[in-house]
């Protein structure tokens, strides 16, 4: 059996025996690199790895502020315990249990509950409009559209993209809002829609391009396949192209629903800003944990309770769009995986 | 190719450099300034100084007057003038930060703590103008006046429709400051007796806002210095008897439940440019800034400046009335 074995490997390498292509020297070890370069590459060698360390320093230092909330007793005490931040409390002065957050005054009332309700009503509510919009724009663009109709469609979507978001948020605040509360007669001019559209403005253009670059990166001879079998374009589009790019879709998805989640400046401007207890009102105000942060942090006193409950909010953000980035990249690669696979 | 190494170098260098200044640079200025910018910029007297007014939304503009009326007649001063808030503006008097903090509410005695632990100095107070706390609604609005009883009871929660207070039959939209905002403190302590703000209250960012929202709000209430009353209905406030509309008389006799006097707070004893500018704000020429800047002047029998009070209840705005 081994004799077989060793039979049969050893025509494979005729020509070239191993030792004679060890001693060929490497490419280009006759030349010397100049010490400016390979400074040069330690150089840049560091700065890549700067933002690995960038990120982990934001963390560790966003961290550390908050988490002494857990063991310093006077914080805790400032706050009423940590239940408090997130189980109904009777206050004092108040008929019933209530979810609040008023940092100020003689008793500090911190529930979380209201801002992760508002950022998620303002987050979903812009999933809601913009994920329809930028997969249709997406669908359109990639699988219908003309070229030349392709090409004045595509740079102009991604050119939202740049806008920036308080450019967004001052045209949700004085021009979405009139608009929005006329047409549905709102009582409140700012609210969480005002904030939804606002912020879709921000999020259709990056789910757009990924999902444009998703269906388009699906393998033309599957198409071809399916036109031969006698599909039309609409069964092509629907039972061929989107499900295999469904993992792209999925990823533009997620990563859309990070940057509403993060994103700070639109709906501190058009959400009103109110820490209402609501979960289906599209038309009341919301309080995000973005502009929570955004408009507190300047005022909280250094180390004491609301400073480091507004860190721990920074925390909570940060983890969640963490893993949201990582789950829609992790997506992204292995639809990029499936493809080529089935693409052989 | 000598060049080419040469500048490759450079570039190198230039980097590593740049990293290391962005890195010690971002420790040494936390620790340094508390200690370095609160004493030095008072030193300058005059000439070349370069001074930082930080604080309260509601006095920006009035800061922003004083500023270049200041520095029209003292050529050579720099003053930069920003908001944030009271509280803002008093965190960074604490921080060294900056070197006059404009405040719409006195100070806290918690603040004077930590100026005393963190500084080792009082705070100093100079008022520099009063300013009735006007109560806005739409121009459309046909609510003839409020009673502050009336005005807590709307900020609370407690009231939800105009129709309670003699208004047509609509929803009541409250507009309210974010909590650094001195104006919301002062409304806080001396409308809702310390309660709570609704949590349908929406909470804007300045009084500009609060009346570009109530502007365009025809059911909609907020409240702000007087200074900014333009484009909304004021509404008249009474506080047991009659309803009396924030006038400059009524402010400064203290008919008008809700006025207020504007400080600016320093760290210490003001010295050279700042205690200059602190003095000649009081003067009847600053004065005048003030009522172009929409206030009103400190009342001319009404002491400007208080010595280092300890107290908080001691530097209290004084016009105010016994009714809460």
């Amino acid at each position: 059996m081994a004799q077989a074995g060793d039979a049969a490997v050893v025509p494979v390498s005729p020509e070239a025996p191993p030792a004679a292509r060890r001693s060929r020297p490497a490419l280009g070890s006759g030349f010397k690199t100049p010490l400016s370069h390979r400074i040069g590459e330690r150089v840049i060698h560091v700065m890549a790895f700067g933002a690995i360390a960038a990120i982990v320093l934001i963390f560790v230092f966003i961290a550390k502020e908050a988490l002494p909330l857990f063991w310093e007793t006077d914080a805790q005490d400032e706050i009423g315990g940590l239940s408090a931040l997130f189980m109904p409390r009777t206050w004092p002065g108040h008929v019933e249990a209530a979810y609040l957050w008023q940092p100020v005054g003689t008793i500090r009332k911190l529930n979380l509950v209201p801002l992760f309700l508002g950022t998620l009503r303002v987050t979903v509510l812009s999933m809601m409009i913009s994920v329809p919009v930028a997969l249709a724009a997406a669908i359109y663009v990639s699988q219908y559209a003309p070229r030349r109709a392709r090409e004045i469609l595509k740079p102009a979507i991604e050119l939202l993209a740049s806008i920036p978001s308080v450019v967004l948020g001052f045209f949700a605040l004085v021009v979405l809002a009139s608009l929005l509360q006329d047409a549905f007669g709102l009582t409140y001019r700012l609210n969480a829609l005002v904030a939804a559209v606002g912020l879709s403005l921000a999020v259709i253009p990056l789910i757009f391009t990924i999902a444009e670059d998703a269906l388009r990166a699906v393998p033309a001879d599957l198409q071809a396949a399916a036109l031969a079998l006698g599909a039309r374009k609409h069964q092509v589009v629907t039972r061929v192209v989107l499900p295999a790019a469904l993992p792209g879709i999925a990823a533009s998805v997620i990563l859309g629903f990070g940057r509403a989640v993060g994103e700070t400046m639109v709906v501190l401007m058009a959400s009103g800003n109110a820490a209402v207890m609501d979960i289906f009102s599209p038309g009341s105000s919301a309080r995000t944990v973005t502009a929570t942060i955004a408009s507190e942090l300047g005022e909280a006193t250094q180390g004491d309770a609301h400073w480091r409950v507004l860190f721990l909010l920074g925390t909570i953000l940060f983890i969640v769009t963490f893993v949201l980035n990582r789950v829609g990249a992790s997506v992204v690669e292995r639809l990029h995986r499936r493809l080529t696979a089935s693409a052989r | 190719m000598a060049k080419n190494r040469t500048s490759a170098v450079l570039l190198a260098l230039a980097a590593t450099a740049s990293i290391l200044v962005g890195c010690s640079g971002g420790h040494g200025s936390s620790e340094a300034e508390p200690q370095g910018s609160g004493a030095d910029p008072s030193a300058p007297t005059g000439r070349g100084a370069t001074l930082s007014l930080k604080g309260s939304d509601t006095m920006v503009i009035l800061a922003q007057r004083f500023a270049e009326g200041y520095m029209h007649g003292h050529p050579g001063t720099t003053i930069q003038v920003s908001g944030g808030g009271s509280g803002t503006g008093i965190s960074a008097l604490i921080d060294g930060t900056t070197d006059v903090a404009d405040s719409s509410r006195p100070i806290s005695e918690r603040e004077r703590g930590d100026l005393r632990t963190r500084r080792h100095v009082e705070a100093h107070e100079t008022r520099v103008a009063l300013d009735a706390l006007a109560v806005y609604v739409n121009e459309a609005s046909t609510v003839p006046s409020l009673s502050l009883t009336q005005l807590s009871g709307i900020y609370r929660g407690e009231i939800h429709n105009w129709s309670e207070v003699g208004g047509p039959d609509a929803p009541i939209v409250l507009y309210s400051r974010e909590n650094n905002s001195g104006t919301y403190a002062y409304f806080k302590e001396h409308v809702l007796g310390g309660g709570d703000f609704a949590a349908e209250a929406q909470t804007l960012p300045g009084t500009a806002a609060v009346i570009n929202a109530v502007s365009h709000d025809p059911n909609g209430i907020g409240y702000g210095g007087i200074g900014y009353a333009e484009g909304v209905r004021v509404l008249p406030v009474s506080a047991d008897g009659e309803p009396i509309p924030p006038t400059l008389e009524n402010a400064v006799s203290g008919r008008y439940p809700i006025s207020r006097f504007l400080f600016m707070y320093t760290a210490g004893e003001p010295t050279g440019a700042v205690a200059d500018l602190l003095a000649w704000a009081v003067t009847p020429e600053g004065q005048a800034l003030v009522t172009e800047a929409g206030y009103y002047p400190l009342p001319t029998d009404a002491p400007a400046t208080s010595p280092v009070a300890p107290e908080g209840a001691a530097v209290r705005v004084p016009p105010e009335p016994a009714a809460h």
